[in-house]
């Protein structure tokens, strides 16, 4: 009797104690996986900014010297020690009018970055008093037939990211219209995907550039007569002509080569030429027709910035052009500011893109 | 007159020098009501007989006539089970019957359509599955709905491609007991086109054997003189079944010889030795 107890006192132990060491190498095991998580998605990815913010601001720092020394020894070589003296004094003290122009640190960029939004603030403020103060006489004008007066000043940096987009937006749709149809019209006939393929090969490398020209071309003589924005139709137009080969390669090629199995099926069940095309083609090459959406969005958004350079419409590339153009001391930093904001613009376009693919996509041998 | 005639079909694909014939002199007669199965290797051209008789592809000479007309194009009273289920992936499960039911009856009002795909949906028992997608499925259930795709359509004759090719054993022999239901309730034509000696015995009322091609050609038959219903355990004690087993084996395997004998060139070597090569 006295055994069995303590035998069974014992089992309990060991099961106990066997237990609270699984339920502890358990949590253990969750906790360590978790951390190994955090750290790889998390801590590296801020470390790794780090190091390009330390390279960076090194980096520029160096420039900034060897354009110091640069123009300390100039002033040496013509004017003599005094000048020099006084501009290594000047660059020293901080004095805006006299700092070396280079590669600006991250710190003059956030600087930059925070100036942008107080102007965008400062402006849009303007905006709203002007809005309000004219409200009254606008009425008056609407009223005996007139047009109103509108805000004419200038568009602060927001503004400008906001046209850039809604530019991107117009060429994006402009080339979806074109080259899905002509895509899947090609992609149907192996006659006309021979006879449009030299087109296709012959412009598809064609630069952006040259692009805006030959719209410019035909824009120009078209809205002679009206006051539309010939800017904006000019470089959507073109934003649309340059990305949309992507997609027409990539939709030809998808309704050119469905699964043969697919085609099987809709012959098997009969369906019209039309539902085949709607029903059967058609989804089955909506993967590769999103790929080549998202090649189209990115390229689109890539070209944009030279295209509004030329156009003069009045985007995020004209406010880099004219900050290159302006030379002021903050240009530089404006600029740098300009290119993360394309970057980051950029990426998330391409998530919105990507997420709308995985939604549409499948996997080919899924049905089989 | 035959249900389904099969006269003096060759099937060549390619042209001039680069042309194989992959059928030839292909004579075949199905009566109504019969369940057929063919016989062959793999790669004998199989795919090919079929595709002829559904109407997918044209005999190069020859004809096929189905109920005394020569078949053009495919047709909904010929129904299809391919070999790999070719189910539409974007589609559910219910979405890719409901398509075939509405190119089958287009003017049946919705309502009875979508009474029609419940139906043979919960036939095949995937009724729990109507809103998955393809991907979602087992290569049974996938089969399964490619089974309910094809008889949904209300077809008169069935034809099987391999069907049952890629399922594992257990789930091949439920499936051919569900088919076996299906046609003996209403009585269909059925074409079989198989690998398997126990299945095309255990299911078919005759069983023709392909020789492998090129230049396929069909064998003689061997009819299954076992009563239905047939069980598949006593099957195995079945002397009958044993006979006919043995001799379609047998049959196959002396064609499976003289192919390989007719291969048997002889490939003479150039009397060659590599430089500077020391024995």
């Amino acid at each position: 009797m006295k055994q069995s107890i303590t035998l069974g006192k014992v089992t309990e132990y060991v099961e106990s104690g066997a237990f609270t060491s699984s339920v502890k190498s358990l949590g253990k095991k969750t906790l360590k996986f978790n951390s190994k998580k955090f750290l790889r998605n998390i801590i590296i990815p801020l470390f790794s900014i780090l190091i390009f913010i330390g390279v960076w601001h090194l980096g520029s720092r160096a420039l900034f010297n060897m354009e110091a020394d640069y123009k300390i020894e100039k002033a040496l070589n013509e004017r003599g020690p005094e000048a020099a003296a006084e501009v290594e004094s000047c660059i020293i003290s901080g004095n805006i009018a006299c700092q070396p122009n280079t590669l600006p640190s991250p710190v003059q960029v956030w600087e930059s970055f925070q100036s942008l939004i107080a102007d965008h603030k400062a402006i849009r403020a303007d905006k709203r008093a002007f809005v309000e103060k004219t409200a009254i006489l606008n009425e008056k004008r609407l009223a005996e037939g007139k047009e109103p007066i509108t805000y004419t000043g200038r568009p602060s940096f927001v503004d400008q990211i906001l046209t850039s987009l809604e530019t991107v937006f117009a060429g994006f749709l402009l080339a979806l219209f074109i080259a899905i149809p002509i895509g899947v019209i090609i992609g149907l006939s192996p006659t006309l995907r021979s006879s449009f393929n030299w087109l296709i090969q012959i412009f598809k490398p064609v630069s952006p550039v040259v692009w805006l020209l030959l719209v410019f071309m035909i824009v120009k003589t078209m809205t002679k007569d009206s006051n539309s924005d010939s800017a904006f139709i000019i470089s959507f137009i073109s934003v649309g002509l340059c990305s949309m080969w992507a997609t027409l390669v990539n939709t030809a090629m998808g309704v050119s080569s469905v699964d043969k199995d697919y085609i099987n099926v809709a012959r098997v069940l009969k369906l019209g030429s039309l539902q085949k095309v709607f029903k059967v083609i058609l989804p089955s090459s909506l993967p590769l027709i999103f790929t080549g959406l998202r090649i189209t969005l990115s390229v689109a958004w890539m070209v944009l910035i030279a295209i509004e350079l030329l156009a003069q419409s009045p985007g995020l590339g004209s406010f880099v052009w004219e900050e290159f153009q302006n030379g002021a001391t903050d240009s530089n930093s404006k600029i740098i500011v300009a290119m993360f904001v394309i970057g980051i613009i950029g990426f998330l376009l391409d998530r919105i893109m990507l997420t709308i693919q995985n939604m549409v996509s499948f996997n080919k041998n899924e049905g089989v | 007159m035959a249900y389904l005639e099969l006269k003096n079909v060759n099937k060549t694909y390619g042209q001039g020098k680069g042309s194989t014939q992959v059928l030839s002199d292909i004579n075949l007669e199905i009566e109504e009501g019969e369940f057929v199965a063919i016989v062959g290797f793999t790669g004998s051209g199989k795919t090919t007989l079929v595709n002829l008789i559904n109407g997918l592809l044209e005999p190069s000479s020859g004809e096929v006539l189905f109920k005394g007309k020569p078949v053009r194009g495919t047709s909904h009273e010929r129904g299809v089970i391919f070999q790999n289920y070719s189910l539409l992936p974007w589609l559910s499960v219910g979405q890719n019957v409901y398509m075939a039911v509405k190119e089958a009856f287009p003017k049946e009002n919705k309502q009875l359509l979508h009474e029609r795909v419940k139906e043979y949906v919960d036939m095949v028992g995937l009724t729990p599955a109507y809103n998955k997608r393809p991907k979602e499925l087992s290569g049974g259930m996938r089969q399964r709905v490619a089974v309910a795709r094809a008889l949904a359509m209300n077809p008169e004759m069935i034809i099987m491609d391999e069907p049952l090719g890629a399922l594992d054993a257990l789930t091949r022999g439920n499936l051919q007991d569900e088919i076996l239901n299906i046609w003996s309730k209403n009585k269909r034509t059925a074409l079989l086109i198989t690998n398997d000696v126990d299945e095309g015995i255990y299911m078919a009322d005759r069983i023709i054997p392909l020789k492998p091609g090129p230049n396929a050609t069909l064998g003689p038959e061997f009819r299954i003189d076992i009563e239905r219903p047939r069980d598949k355990t006593e099957l195995n004690d079945n002397p009958n079944f044993k006979k006919t087993r043995n001799a379609i084996i047998e049959y196959l395997m002396d064609i499976g010889d003289q192919r390989k004998a007719i291969s048997q060139k002889e490939y003479s070597l150039p009397d060659i030795s590599p430089k500077g090569f020391v024995a």
